[in-house]
């Protein structure tokens, strides 16, 4: 049986970089997320890595883009208001088609907004933060063992599609303890004939680059790069179906929110009420097809969610608009209880 | 036939953007034929910056990457502690480096990064048309100051070198200029001093570059020149303000 070792999703996030072969790490300070950059510090120096605690948010994801560059596996780490900061280096990355692995533990917003949980960052994720036209991977977790294992799969898909995975937890996830094993981690390599090592004489120089002023040119780059994501969203979306064989109300929620809505969904079962969860584990690509699917034989969907309404646009999107879709929501930093949830089944059930 | 003058060989063939009469060209010079001396091409990667010399990745033969505005010294930062071998340069001017990008030039400085920056300071931003840069001097036209920089509304020029001279942190701090032969020549001695001082893990070194913006300045290459000599000068005074080995040395 695989070794159970008691993590906190933080530091699990933090262990499991490493184990996927990253040796670099640039981070500013910020709740919730902080205990990343604490392991980092702590472990890097002993297994020959760098761990850099840089002058913001803005130096360090640049360094990112530096470190990125030259191939190595890099990354950083974050709270909301950081990441905002760090959109400009996101957009940076996106257009010099470098792989990078950021984290997001979010806290609520907007502005400093809290420290407690939330998932109010989701458009900031999939629709972009930074300028210009372009897509991450975003990986969300929900519990401590998928902290580790996206974490290890976001590294091997941003080599793998030269673009940045971004981890999206929150606050209740990167604080919590569960046990969990490292022991699937497969690490995979990828050729990157592209990086900046010096040239040593013997090939032409590369260049990493994201200007192009002729606009033929830069809409080459365009194109280019969305037949990529194309690719992406062929073959990357993961999701959990949760009783959803013979569902009628289809409850959708990712992260933490997806926990709580498990229990509502077992309680709501209880009651008779035919109802399954479908938890998006990519939210970009967005399982398009599993939410169309459902759509054929549920009467109704509800979108559980920590923030005013986010995710609940690529649900009618997914499923057309075919079904009614409500939201159950909390923001600012609280958690829809159970009993929350269970009552936006019931009146989904109904009609309502 | 003897050969007495050449292209560097760490300039591509690419032909430079500039307008006439920039030292931009100079100081490109400058800094390739540092790399030729030192033999280091083949192991250099650089960084341009966002500015006049955003396209210097396409005239610099070695690896280069194209940074964000102002934050060269951090993507620099990223490369240098992944790839520790290598040789790494930024290449940025006025407002990249001591407006938005101050920040990151001041604490690679005093992280002492091993790293060469080049500060190309010609008192105006070149590349938007010729607005205030933050270190325009005091009365100087500018679009975005056209009656002339007040410093009760706008703050006075940051003196560079001498700022980042107070700091623990690099090892080396120069500035010079190329307005005229001698100088020029000066110039490229403290660049491959900066470079020198990266190879041998000495740490952060930047030489400030005295320049000029007759395009934007609004005079003649000449005019531009001596007003480098009459106005910049006395206000940027040339020298080395920090040299950690030197001083060790007691020299």
């Amino acid at each position: 049986m695989a070794e159970l070792v008691l993590m906190k999703g933080n530091e699990a996030i933090a262990e499991a970089a490493i184990r996927a072969g990253c040796r670099h790490y640039f981070g500013y300070p910020i709740t919730p997320q902080t205990e990343i950059a604490a392991y980092m510090a702590k472990k890097m120096p002993k297994i020959g890595g760098v761990f850099l605690q840089a002058e913001s948010e803005v130096a360090s994801i640049n360094m990112v883009y530096g470190a990125a560059a030259t191939g190595c596996r890099v990354m950083t780490s974050s709270s909301s208001p950081g990441i905002s900061l760090k959109a400009e280096g996101l957009s940076y990355i996106a257009g010099s088609d470098v792989p990078a692995l950021v984290v997001n533990v979010q806290r609520g917003g907007p502005g400093l907004g809290g420290i407690q949980p939330s998932q109010s960052d989701y458009f900031q994720a999939t629709k972009g933060g930074g300028h210009g036209d372009y897509r991450m991977i975003v990986l969300a977790p929900a519990s401590v063992q998928e902290m580790a294992s996206l974490t290890i799969k976001g590294f091997n898909l941003a080599d793998k599609y030269r673009m940045t995975s971004m981890i999206l937890a929150d606050g209740t996830i990167g604080q919590m303890m569960e046990p969990i094993s490292f022991e699937d981690a497969e690490i995979e390599k990828y050729e990157k004939p592209w990086a900046l090592t010096g040239h040593e004489n013997k090939r032409k120089h590369n260049i990493v680059n994201s200007l192009y002023l002729q606009p033929d040119a830069l809409e080459k780059t365009n194109f280019e790069r969305y037949e990529r994501y194309k690719v992406v969203e062929e073959n990357e979306p993961m999701w959990e179906e949760y009783m959803m064989e013979d569902a009628e109300i289809c409850v959708v929620a990712f992260g933490i929110a997806s926990r709580v809505a498990k229990n509502a969904v077992v309680a709501a079962r209880a009651e008779g009420i035919k109802v399954g969860l479908i938890r998006p584990i990519t939210l970009w690509p967005f399982p398009t097809k599993a939410l169309r699917a459902a759509a054929v034989k549920c009467k109704a969907f509800v979108s559980v969610e920590l923030n005013m309404g986010q995710m609940i646009e690529d649900v009618r999107l997914a499923t057309e608009c075919k079904r009614p879709v409500t939201l159950c929501n909390r923001a600012g930093g609280m958690i829809p209880s159970p009993d929350q949830v269970l009552e936006s089944i019931r009146a989904a059930q109904k009609g309502e | 036939m003897a050969v007495v003058f050449e292209k560097p060989k760490a300039l591509t063939n690419v032909p430079l953007h500039y307008c006439p009469g920039c030292p931009h060209g100079i100081i490109h010079r400058l800094v390739a034929e540092a790399i030729d001396e030192l033999g280091i091409e083949g192991k250099t990667i650089g960084v341009a910056p966002v500015g006049c010399a955003v396209m210097a990745y396409d005239y610099f033969a070695c690896d280069m990457i194209e940074a964000a505005h102002g934050r060269a010294p951090a993507t620099a930062t990223g490369i240098k502690r992944c790839r520790p071998d290598n040789i790494v340069f930024t290449y940025q001017g006025d407002g990249d480096l001591a407006s938005i990008g101050m920040a990151e030039t001041v604490h690679s400085a005093a992280r002492n990064e091993n790293i060469t920056v080049i500060f190309v300071n010609n008192a105006i931003y070149g590349m938007t048309g010729g607005q205030m840069a933050p270190t325009s001097l005091p009365g100087q036209v500018t679009q975005t100051s056209p009656y002339g920089r007040d410093v009760n509304h706008c703050g006075w020029p940051i003196k560079v070198s001498e700022m980042l001279a107070t700091l623990e942190g690099p090892e080396y701090i120069a500035r010079v200029a190329v307005n005229n032969v001698k100088n020029v020549n000066n110039a490229k001695k403290a660049i491959k001093k900066a470079f020198q001082n990266q190879i041998e893990g000495k740490g952060f070194s930047l030489v400030e570059v005295v320049s000029a913006c007759p395009t934007n300045w609004g005079m003649t290459p000449q005019k531009a020149l001596e007003w480098v000599e009459s106005d910049m000068l006395p206000y940027y005074p040339i020298g080395v303000y920090k040299d950690r080995t030197a001083a060790k040395e007691g020299k």
